[in-house]
């Protein structure tokens, strides 16, 4: 079975070679800036020992205050995985960059998030609504969605 | 043959998309009211006490034999329905089996599941699709009135907003049994229609001079 990397093992990895990236470390979770979401993931995917080259999924929670955007990715090699958190605070224009350049897969799930919380995911290269239409009012997926 | 050029093709993505949002918005506009069922001839005739003629009967008979079903199933009664076509519940047996891959070809719609408003156009298509004489079975809790997902954004609040259903089959999702019932309900149903459509009264001209 897959065994879910230890953050606190992860954090300090990440502390010495992007300071200032990681904000905290749950039990099993690392959440980090979104400005340094690239570099930490291709981190993850690349570097030597970590190789988390599979991308489980993409999802993302409507906190009201805050968005968080959730990655869990395995590593194929060493049978581990790990929860990469990001939060963004604002509500009118919350954008998160887009991983679509490190994980092909994440580009239909990051248009399903784009659609249903209204999530802006920078530097995706085709970035609209999947499964409602053009012209669907608000972002349904939201807490504050009314109909 | 020439090709008619008052029809405009669209090759842009965005602008697709943007017209397959407008004419979504305009479904969904168009269909705030429920379409009523077609059965107030039903009453008429049992009011009128009319027998039908052997023409009728013949055509009815025709007709209600050999229900060939477009393929329209959007969602997961469509196992409850392919239950029901395979071996073991074996729809064949009363003639309702066939299903077309082309609506031109059907006659009858077995609307197996949700319906999203994505879908409706697509569906109000197939049906426009399908030749006359055609009727239309709405299947399960959500093709009747949305089912669990009533008050979603997305879903249309049952079949009948978008096209007239004749038969309801309750059921979340319905047995192939109730499916099979419900296909010998319409059967019955047709069998009382008059396929013959009246003729005006023209005055005998041999019976002018007699009383």
């Amino acid at each position: 079975m897959t065994v879910a990397l230890s953050a606190k093992e992860i954090i300090s990895q990440l502390n010495a070679k992007f300071p200032g990236a990681a904000e905290e470390a749950g039990a099993v979770s690392v959440l980090v800036k979104s400005d340094s979401l690239p570099a930490v993931a291709e981190y993850l995917k690349t570097a030597e020992g970590l190789k988390f080259e599979y991308l489980n999924y993409i999802t993302a929670v409507d906190y009201y205050s805050y968005f968080e955007v959730v990655y869990q990715m395995t590593s194929l090699e060493s049978n581990r995985s790990v929860v990469l958190k990001t939060r963004c605070y604002t509500r009118d224009n919350p954008t998160v960059p887009s991983v679509t350049r490190l994980w092909q897969g994440a580009d239909f799930q990051e248009r399903e998030i784009y659609d249903l919380m209204g999530i802006t995911f920078e530097g995706h290269p085709n970035l609209k609504r999947i499964f409602l239409w053009d012209g669907f009012p608000g972002y349904p997926l939201r807490k504050d969605f009314n109909q | 043959m020439e090709v008619s050029s008052d029809k405009e093709y669209i090759y842009d993505a965005a602008e697709l998309d943007r017209h397959e949002g407008q004419v979504i918005e305009e479904v969904k506009a168009g269909s705030r009211e429920i379409i009523p069922d077609p059965d107030a001839w039903l009453d008429e005739d049992l009011k009128r006490n009319i027998l039908l003629t052997s023409v009728d009967w013949v055509l009815d008979w025709a007709r209600r034999s050999s229900l060939w079903t477009a393929i329209c199933f959007p969602a997961c009664c469509a196992f409850e329905f392919i239950a029901a076509e395979g071996p073991r519940f074996d729809m064949s047996r009363f003639g309702m089996e066939i299903l077309r891959a082309s609506p031109r070809q059907a006659d009858l719609m077995i609307t197996a599941g949700t319906l999203t408003w994505k879908m409706a156009p697509n569906v109000r298509r197939i049906y426009n699709q399908m030749p006359d004489p055609k009727w239309v079975i709405a299947m399960g809790a959500c093709g009747i009135s949305g089912g669990i997902f009533r008050s979603s954004y997305s879903v249309v609040p049952g079949y009948n907003r978008i096209i007239p259903v004749d038969v309801y089959v309750p059921g979340c999702p319905p047995r192939p049994e109730a499916l099979i019932y419900a296909v010998q309900m319409l059967q019955k149903k047709i069998g009382k229609e008059k396929a013959v459509p009246d003729l005006p009264k023209f005055s005998n001209p041999l019976q002018k001079g007699k009383k």
